[in-house]
């Protein structure tokens, strides 16, 4: 059937049948894939993408459940050509390494920068995330660095 | 704009970012999974045994099922039915005798990927049973030969001092008698699956120039030889290319030529490009591990805790084939006797088959197995002593003009002492083990340390034989431009070959460019294994990389003008500027690969980690609350992607010590899913405080770099078990620590 979606922003019309994988029809007739298959069945969060602002696994998401609905993945976080603060942030302090991982662990990064923070910690936001390389340190302070940069960039000073 | 040397920043020893990074967080990185479809392409499948051991009878294919458009694939149409590896014992396909349950017996092809997993279950298999020998020590009795004519697929023995002699148990055991204290023990680990995030995958097809097989790998060129033997195509008609790839940790070292032969025979049958990527259970299931290990050991010291003797039997679980199992069992070895030296030393080392999949390379290859054992062990003579465990390690550590187990003198870079003193400042650990040491109530906090070393590059003559070879080509414009077969697969390869190129030819970081590893247009520059690729491939790296800027700046001395136009007069004139140079390693190398004696590595990196846990004594779960460790990495050329090894390789370890677990039922593995065989979450890893020490290697690239890949596996899961027996004062011998362990040991330490 003809299914309506946006995604990054931009409404696509696919032709998929509504018992397919979000994650398959990103990656194939959409060509974002930019998120990744890892084990299939939610446990390693590398396709992780934003269903109306929240964090999904599409590889557990059947695309007739997105009709109308706006979709975030990796290939949607940077500005035009210029990295997000978070996307630098990686680039430049280890927070991707074999990179498999990335894009479902700046997605729900994204999240945590977007979300009330009070209710959950950084960590926990990501812990649906396997990393098999850092040991998630150079993760996390490359998350803070970017909400430094953020401040940084939103405030025009070095903030608290 | 190219600069002269006078402008040139120097970039090793900067956190400059990923060059790989930017492709890697917006998405675009292809990996193999990600290549777009080749007109026609197929999707291949693999039809398994179910059994761990049998004689195939027959291969049944339902006749109600359409098989016109699926290729089919046996072991009747492997040209050669081997995997060229150390040995020739393992089949592409299992033709008759089944070793190991998830043997692949047939292969599939079709262009619809729903049809290729419905072929597979039309396929049954005819297999006579036959008795399994499923651990070490069956596998040592011999009661069922499952591999050559006594199942030991490799034996090594290292002597020191007087156990240096033809009747070495008699003389070991005599020495052992003369020590003042004796203590023994035994140490088991088990299997850990490398779970890199990526599946194993590859891409293969035939055309008018060859086979061609593009994939997700750590070794182009073991690809590149298995498929010169199996096919007995001419070597320029290979051609074998890395893809981006989603980490690999020895995981796709030698595994990758497997998958790739089979698309490849897809290909070749069907006469279309193949794509073949396992799902996760297919890849936990059907893909190398760790060895398991068991190691007993005895020794004798002086009252002061002076070590004196040590006598050690490592058992290595090799699987049903050998793959790289004598190459992981002699690193195993070599580390065998820890970071300490010992007068006298016997160390016997055997591998043995059995009917679970062929256990391969993971990080560390057979170090982290005896490092835990040696570990533990000295922790054990610690309590004996009633001496401080660390105090034990301090007073017994390896040092300048130190003698190995081997007879290595060790004359230079070593920083066992420096790494430990560091780590025990940073951590404060003299104060807390004292807290600690307390009585506690429900919640248990406890304090451990490892310290350890562990080997840079090959053992012994390895790299002589191996003749790395590495170059660097100038392009217009002053660029240059790398080519090597050592890949990046997370660790930062191409990042950090750049800033010693940079830094070497004098030109900006930005004007150097990194080939993609295929075997066509880059030398042999060896495998991308064993700590070697920045410390030795790096050193060519750096050489080649002088040499040209070198060339470059002599035509800018004579004829003026700034680098660039003086490259591009060189390339007019010679129309193409390469530095192809091999590696020599140090002179001083002496290594008798007979008696296992001698210079085992060139050097070693070194390092103390120290763990921090709290134990829920009701509930046996261990939270690690806090992880320092400082290590010798030589020099850092790039100290963020030094930390993000370190940290990586340690939170591994840890996985391996208190989640990870595969379960096993009469060869089956009944956990081949991330759901079950569980590794750390970002809440499971601790912080890291991480502390870099230099102490150079001069040899190694960037002003003395070392090889630290494998390092920081060995040393987390000694530690965390040292701090949970801290915590417990019950020993913790055995991996893994799951609650269920810890339970179960708790209970029957009670008891007596």
């Amino acid at each position: 059937m003809n299914l309506t979606l946006t995604i990054n922003g931009t409404v696509h019309h696919v032709e998929a049948s509504p018992t397919a994988r979000l994650l398959d029809v990103l990656r194939g007739p959409l060509g974002l894939t930019g998120s990744k298959e890892g084990c299939g069945e939610g446990e390693c969060g590398a396709c992780t993408v934003l269903l109306d602002g929240d964090p999904v696994n599409a590889c557990l998401v059947l695309v007739g459940q997105c009709e109308g609905r706006s979709i975030l993945t990796v290939e949607g976080l940077a500005h035009g050509q210029t990295l997000s603060p978070l996307q630098q942030a990686f680039v430049g302090h280890g927070g991707a390494q074999c990179g498999i991982c990335t894009p479902g662990m700046l997605i729900s990064a994204h999240a945590y920068e977007k979300s009330t923070k009070s209710l959950v910690t950084l960590r926990e936001s990501i812990a649906g995330n396997i990393c098999r390389c850092t040991g998630y340190q150079r993760i996390v302070d490359s998350i803070t660095q970017a909400e430094h940069e953020d401040r940084v960039q939103t405030f025009g000073t070095v903030g608290s | 704009m190219s600069q002269g040397p006078s402008q040139h920043l120097p970039t090793v020893g900067k956190s400059v970012p990923r060059a790989d990074g930017t492709p890697k967080v917006i998405g675009t990185a292809r990996y193999v999974d990600d290549l777009p479809a080749m007109p026609g392409e197929l999707h291949g499948a693999t039809v398994r045994s179910p059994v761990p051991r049998g004689i195939l009878k027959s291969i049944r294919f339902d006749p109600n099922f359409d098989w016109s458009d699926i290729t089919i694939v046996t072991a009747e149409d492997v040209p050669l039915n081997t995997v060229a590896l150390i040995a020739e014992d393992q089949p592409v396909l299992a033709a008759r005798h089944i070793n190991h349950a998830y043997e692949p017996i047939v292969l599939l092809a079709c262009a619809d990927k729903r049809r290729v997993l419905l072929a597979k279950n039309a396929v049954s298999l005819d297999i006579e049973a036959l008795p399994t020998v499923l651990d070490v020590h069956e596998s040592l009795k011999n009661t069922h030969t499952v591999w050559g004519t006594d199942n030991i697929q490799k034996r090594y023995l290292i002597t020191k001092g007087r156990a240096d002699t033809e009747d070495s148990v008699s003389a070991i055991d005599a020495v052992l008698a003369e020590c003042e204290v004796r203590v023994s023990g035994s140490y088991s680990s088990h299997h850990q699956e490398q779970l890199y995030i990526e599946p194993q995958g590859v891409v293969a097809w035939w055309d008018e120039s060859g086979v061609h097989a593009t994939g997700s790998l750590q070794c182009p060129f073991y690809v590149h030889k298995a498929f010169l033997k199996t096919f007995g195509e001419q070597p320029s008609r290979i051609h074998i290319t890395q893809a981006v790839t989603g980490g690999g940790f020895g995981g796709k070292e030698e595994y990758p030529s497997i998958i790739a032969l089979h698309a490849a025979l897809l290909s070749k049958k069907s006469g279309k490009p193949v794509r073949m990527i396992y799902d996760r259970k297919e890849d936990i299931e059907a893909t190398t591990k760790r060895h398991p290990a068991f190691c007993e050991i005895e020794t004798g010291c002086d009252k002061d805790g002076k070590l004196r003797a040590i006598k050690m039997r490592v058992l290595m679980d090799g699987g049903a084939y050998l793959t790289l199992t004598p190459v992981v069992l002699s690193r195993g070895a070599l580390h065998a006797s820890g970071a300490y030296e010992w007068e006298h030393a016997r160390i016997e080392a055997l591998a043995l088959a059995t009917n679970t999949p062929p256990n391969g390379a993971f990080r560390g290859f057979g170090a982290p197995q005896t490092i835990w054992a040696i570990e533990r062990h000295i922790d054990k003579v610690a309590a004996v002593l009633g001496m401080d465990p660390l105090e034990l390690k301090r007073k017994n550590i390896l040092k300048l003009g130190s003698v190995t187990a081997t007879g290595q003198v060790l004359h230079t870079s070593v920083a066992g002492v420096e790494c430990l003193e560091k780590a025990r400042a940073v951590s404060e650990y003299d104060r807390r083990r004292k807290a600690y040491s307390e009585k506690q109530g429900r919640i248990a906090r406890g304090i451990g340390a490892a310290v350890f070393m562990h080997g840079a590059g090959f053992t012994g003559s390895g790299e002589r034989y191996l003749k790395g070879k590495a170059a660097v080509d100038l392009l217009p414009g002053g660029r240059l431009r790398i080519r090597t077969a050592s890949t990046d697969i997370g660790q930062g390869t191409e990042t950090v070959f750049r800033q010693i190129v940079s830094d070497a030819a004098q030109v900006p970081l930005s004007d150097v460019d990194f080939a993609v590893p295929c075997t066509t247009h880059v030398p042999d520059s060896g495998p991308t294994v064993a700590s070697r690729t920045v410390m030795v491939v790096g050193s060519i790296v750096e050489a080649a990389a002088r040499e040209v800027g070198d060339r470059v700046r002599k035509e800018q001395q004579a004829s003026g003008g700034t680098f660039a136009e003086a490259a591009d007069r060189l390339l007019a004139r010679e129309g193409e500027v390469t530095s192809l140079l091999q590696y020599s390693p140090p002179s001083y190398i002496q290594w008798d690969d007979q008696h296992y004696r001698g210079d085992a590595y060139p050097c070693f990196a070194w390092a103390c980690f120290i763990a921090e846990v709290e134990v829920d004594r009701e509930t046996f779960e261990v939270t690690v609350t806090n992880f320092w460790s400082a290590t010798d990495v030589g020099r850092a050329i790039n100290p963020t992607q030094c930390r993000g090894q370190i940290e990586g390789g340690a939170l591994q370890a840890i996985g391996w010590a208190l989640f990870e677990e595969l379960v096993w039922d009469k060869g089956i593995i009944k956990n081949p899913r991330m759901t079950n065989y569980i590794v750390p979450t970002a809440l499971d890893a601790p912080p890291f405080h991480t502390v870099l020490v230099e102490e150079p290697f001069s040899f190694g690239p960037g002003g003395g770099a070392k090889g630290i890949g494998e390092l920081p596996m060995d040393g987390g899961a000694p530690a965390v078990a040292a701090a949970v027996e801290h915590a417990l004062g019950i020993p913790m011998d055995d991996l893994p620590l799951t609650p269920e362990r810890l339970f179960a040991r708790s209970a029957s330490g009670a008891q007596t």
